[in-house]
C-alpha cells in the first residue's frame, strides 16, 4: 500500500479576485507531490468548510488580498470546528498586515504567508506541520 | 529602408571588429550571467545596431506624431498642449471618506478623478448581502444606492473634471448613477466626461470580478457603447485593460496581445449587434496598460500598442476617421513590482515606471503609493505618489519633446519584436474563433498562469531580482504607518442602506425593476431603464439581480 499523500485545498474566500498567488501556490503544491484542489474565486466560508470536509483534505490554504481576512479566515476555522473537523489545518496568505497576525493566530489560523514568502519555505512548512490522515 | 546601404555596410564591418574584441575580453572577464532578459523573460542582445532595424520603413513604420501609424503619438503637439492627466485611483470606506480623499487630491493638483469601489459594489452585491460580509469599504468605496453616489460627488464639478470608474459587471448601474447625478444637477449628459472600465473580457481572463457569462456580458457592454455614442459623446465607454492581465502574471507581450484582441472583440460585437459604423464609436474606446519595472520593454510595448491598433482599425475594420485609429490610454505603475520589504524603495520603482509610461506617451497616469503592497494608500503616501508625476512633468524635461527614444536602434528593434510577438498571439486567438472562444478554452488564463509560475520560480531561484526581497535583504524592518479601514464602516453602511430602503417609493422601485427585466428579455438597451431605476433608489444588487436572473451567473472555473 502506498503512503497517502497530503491533500490540500487552496481556497479563495470572499469576493476578492486577486488569484495570482493562490494559483501559483496550487501549482507549486502539485509539483511538490501533494494532492491539490483549487476552489476558484468567490467562495463563501460555508462553501469552503463543506468542500474541505467532503474532499477529506488535511490542509486548507486561504488566500485573501481584499482586506476582508479578519472576518473570512476565522469564520472558516469556526465552521470547521462546528462541523467537528478541527483536525483540518488552516493557513492563510495575501495582503495581511502584521497587526492582524495575532488575532488570526488566536482564531486558529496556524500560519500566515505574505508577499515575499518563498514557495519552498511554504512547502517545507506543510511537510513539517501537516500529517496525511 | 531606414538606412542607406553605405551605413549598413559600415556597421557590418565595425561589428566584426567589435565582436572580435568581445571574445578577447570575455576570456578575461566573463559576463556576470549567461542570459540577459527583460522582466518578461524576453532575451536582449548585448548591442543593437542599424542592422537590427534595417527592414524598418521610415514612413510606414515610424512616421510623424499625429500621422498613421501613430507610433510617435496621437497628437502632433505632444505634451506641450497638455500634460497627461494626473489621475490617482482612490476609494475607501464610505462615500464621505472617499469624497474627502478626492478633495485632498484635487487640492494637491490632481487633474482627473478615478474611483476604486469595494468588492460588494464591484461584484454587484449590496453591503448587507451575506456574500459581502467583511468586505465593505476595504479596498474601495461602498456604493449601494444613489444616496451614496450623491455623497461621493459632493462638491465635485462634474462639468469640469473627468471621472474614471473602475467598474465592470455593474458598469451600467454605476454609470447610470453618474448620469442621474448630472441630470439632478442640471448638467446635460453631453457635457460630462469620464471613463467606465466596463471591460468584461479581461475579467474572465485575469481580474475575476464577474457576474453573467461572457456573451451577455459583452451584450451589456454594447448597450453602454451605443448609449454613450448617442447621448454621452464625451464618455469613454470601455477602458480595454491590460493592467490586470499583467498583474495576474502575464508577460508584456501577453498583456499587449490579449488586450488588443479584447478590443477587437468589442469592435466586432458592437458593429454586429448595434449596427453602428466603426467610426461612430471607435474614437471613444480607450485603453489601460501596466507600466512594469523593465524600463525599455514598457516603453516599446506602449509604442507597439499604438502602431498595432492603428493598423487593426484601418485594415481590419476599415475605419476612416484617424481618431478611430488612435490608441488613447491610461497607465498605472505595477503593483506587483512593489515589495513589502523595505517599502520606501517602492517610491523609486514607481518613479521609474511612471517615467517609462511618459516616455511611452501615456495620456493619463496613476502612480502607486509606497504602501500599496500592504494596504490602501495613506494620505502621506498618496501625496508622494502624485508629486512623483508632477516632478516628471515639471522638472525632468521628459515632456519637452515627443517620443524622445524614437530612432534608437534598441528601442525601434524591441518595439518591432514586441509587435511581431503580439501579432502571433492575436492570430492564434483569431484561429480559435475569437477571444470569447479562447476564454472558454482557458487559453489566455493558462498562458498567464504559466508565465506567473515561471516568474515566481525565477524569483525563488534568484534568477530574477527584487531588491530587498531576494537580494540585499536586511533584518532591519522599515515600519510604515498603515491605513486601516474600520470594521464599523460595514454596520454604518448597512444602516444607511436600510434608511434609504425605508424612505424610497416602493412602487416606483418595483416598477422600474420590472421594466428593466422586460427590457433585458427583449434585448433592448438597458441604459435608460437603469437610469430610471437608480433615480428611484433601486440598489446596485437589486439591479444586478435582474441581470443575474435573466442572463445567468458565471462561476470561476478555477484553472491553475
Amino acid at each position: 500500500m502506498t503512503e497517502r499523500k497530503i491533500r490540500i485545498m487552496v481556497a479563495k474566500p470572499g469576493l476578492d479576485g486577486h488569484d495570482r498567488g493562490a494559483r501559483v501556490l496550487a501549482r507549486c503544491f502539485r509539483d511538490a507531490g501533494f494532492e491539490v484542489i483549487y476552489t476558484g474565486c468567490h467562495q463563501t466560508p460555508e462553501q469552503i468548510a463543506v468542500s474541505a470536509i467532503q474532499e477529506d483534505v488535511d490542509l486548507v490554504g486561504l488566500s485573501c488580498l481584499s482586506g476582508a481576512h479578519r472576518y473570512l479566515f476565522p469564520r472558516v476555522v469556526e465552521l470547521l470546528k462546528e462541523k467537528e473537523a478541527e483536525d483540518i489545518c488552516v493557513i492563510g496568505g495575501g495582503i495581511i498586515p502584521e497587526q492582524d497576525f495575532e488575532m488570526l493566530y488566536h482564531s486558529g489560523i496556524k500560519a500566515i504567508f505574505t508577499p515575499g514568502a518563498h514557495l519552498d519555505d511554504i512547502v517545507d512548512w506543510v511537510r513539517q506541520n501537516v500529517e496525511p490522515k | 529602408m531606414y538606412f542607406s546601404k553605405g551605413v549598413l555596410d559600415q556597421s557590418k564591418q565595425l561589428r566584426k571588429k567589435w565582436e572580435d574584441n568581445i571574445r578577447k575580453i570575455a576570456n578575461k572577464t566573463p559576463d556576470q550571467k549567461a542570459r540577459w532578459s527583460t522582466v518578461s523573460d524576453l532575451e536582449i542582445k548585448r548591442l543593437y545596431t542599424p542592422e537590427e532595424i534595417k527592414n524598418t520603413n521610415f514612413e510606414s513604420d515610424i512616421g510623424y506624431p499625429g500621422e498613421f501609424p501613430f507610433l510617435r503619438g496621437n497628437q502632433p503637439t505632444g505634451y506641450r498642449g497638455k500634460y497627461w492627466t494626473f489621475r490617482m485611483f482612490a476609494g475607501m470606506g464610505s462615500a464621505a471618506d472617499t469624497n474627502k480623499r478626492w478633495h485632498m487630491l484635487i487640492n494637491s493638483g490632481q487633474t482627473g478623478l478615478s474611483t476604486a469601489f469595494d468588492y460588494p459594489t464591484l461584484m454587484g452585491y449590496d453591503t448587507d448581502d451575506p456574500k459581502a460580509r467583511g468586505e465593505c469599504g476595504k479596498c474601495g468605496v461602498a456604493i449601494d444606492t444613489l444616496e451614496d453616489f450623491l455623497q461621493l460627488m459632493d462638491g465635485i464639478p462634474m462639468d469640469q473634471v473627468t471621472t474614471s470608474m473602475t467598474i465592470n459587471p455593474p458598469a451600467s448601474v454605476l454609470w447610470a448613477m453618474y448620469c442621474a447625478v448630472a441630470e439632478l444637477r442640471g448638467i446635460p449628459l453631453a457635457k460630462i466626461g469620464g471613463t467606465i472600465q466596463n471591460d468584461m473580457l479581461k475579467e474572465f481572463i485575469a481580474q475575476k470580478t464577474f457576474m453573467c457569462p461572457p456573451e451577455p456580458s459583452v451584450k451589456l457592454i454594447g448597450d453602454t457603447v451605443e448609449f454613450g455614442t448617442r447621448h454621452v459623446p464625451m464618455w469613454n465607454t470601455i477602458s480595454i485593460s491590460g493592467y490586470h492581465i499583467r498583474e495576474a502574471g502575464a508577460t508584456a507581450v501577453q498583456e499587449l496581445a490579449f488586450t488588443l484582441r479584447d478590443g477587437m472583440e468589442y469592435v466586432e460585437s458592437v458593429i454586429a449587434q448595434k449596427g453602428l459604423d466603426v467610426d461612430d464609436f471607435a474614437p471613444r474606446l480607450s485603453f489601460f496598460f501596466n507600466s512594469h519595472i523593465d524600463f525599455f520593454e514598457e516603453i516599446c510595448k506602449l509604442r507597439a500598442a499604438r502602431r498595432i491598433w492603428a493598423k487593426v482599425m484601418r485594415d481590419r475594420y476599415q475605419a476612416k476617421n484617424p481618431r478611430s485609429m488612435w490608441m488613447r490610454f491610461h497607465t498605472q505603475t505595477a503593483g506587483c513590482s512593489l515589495t513589502a520589504q523595505q517599502p520606501y524603495n517602492n517610491v523609486v520603482r514607481t518613479a521609474l515606471e511612471a517615467l517609462a509610461a511618459v516616455l511611452g506617451g501615456t495620456q493619463s497616469l496613476h502612480t502607486n503609493s509606497l504602501d500599496e503592497v500592504l494596504c490602501l494608500p495613506s494620505d502621506h503616501a498618496v501625496e508622494i505618489a502624485l508629486r512623483t508625476q508632477q516632478i516628471i512633468a515639471e522638472e525632468t524635461g521628459a515632456a519637452n519633446t515627443m517620443d524622445p527614444l524614437a530612432g534608437s536602434y534598441f528601442v525601434e528593434s524591441l518595439t518591432n519584436e514586441i509587435e511581431e510577438k503580439a501579432w502571433e498571439y492575436i492570430h492564434k486567438i483569431d484561429e480559435m474563433g475569437g477571444m470569447i472562444d479562447a476564454i472558454e478554452k482557458g487559453f489566455p488564463q493558462m498562458e498567464i498562469a504559466d508565465a506567473a509560475y515561471q516568474f515566481q520560480r525565477q524569483i525563488d531561484a534568484g534568477e530574477k531580482i527584487m531588491v530587498g526581497m531576494n537580494k540585499y535583504v536586511t533584518d532591519d524592518e522599515q515600519k510604515i504607518p498603515l491605513l486601516d479601514i474600520d470594521d464599523a464602516v460595514e454596520q454604518d453602511q448597512i444602516k444607511r442602506l436600510n434608511a434609504v430602503r425605508r424612505k424610497r417609493n416602493h412602487r416606483a422601485v418595483t416598477k422600474s425593476l420590472k421594466d428593466l427585466k422586460m427590457c433585458c428579455k427583449k434585448g433592448d438597451n438597458v441604459m435608460p431603464f437603469c437610469i430610471e431605476a437608480v433615480k428611484n433608489y433601486a440598489s446596485v444588487q437589486e439591479i444586478c439581480d435582474v441581470y443575474r436572473d435573466v442572463y445567468g451567473e458565471y462561476r470561476d472555473p478555477g484553472l491553475y
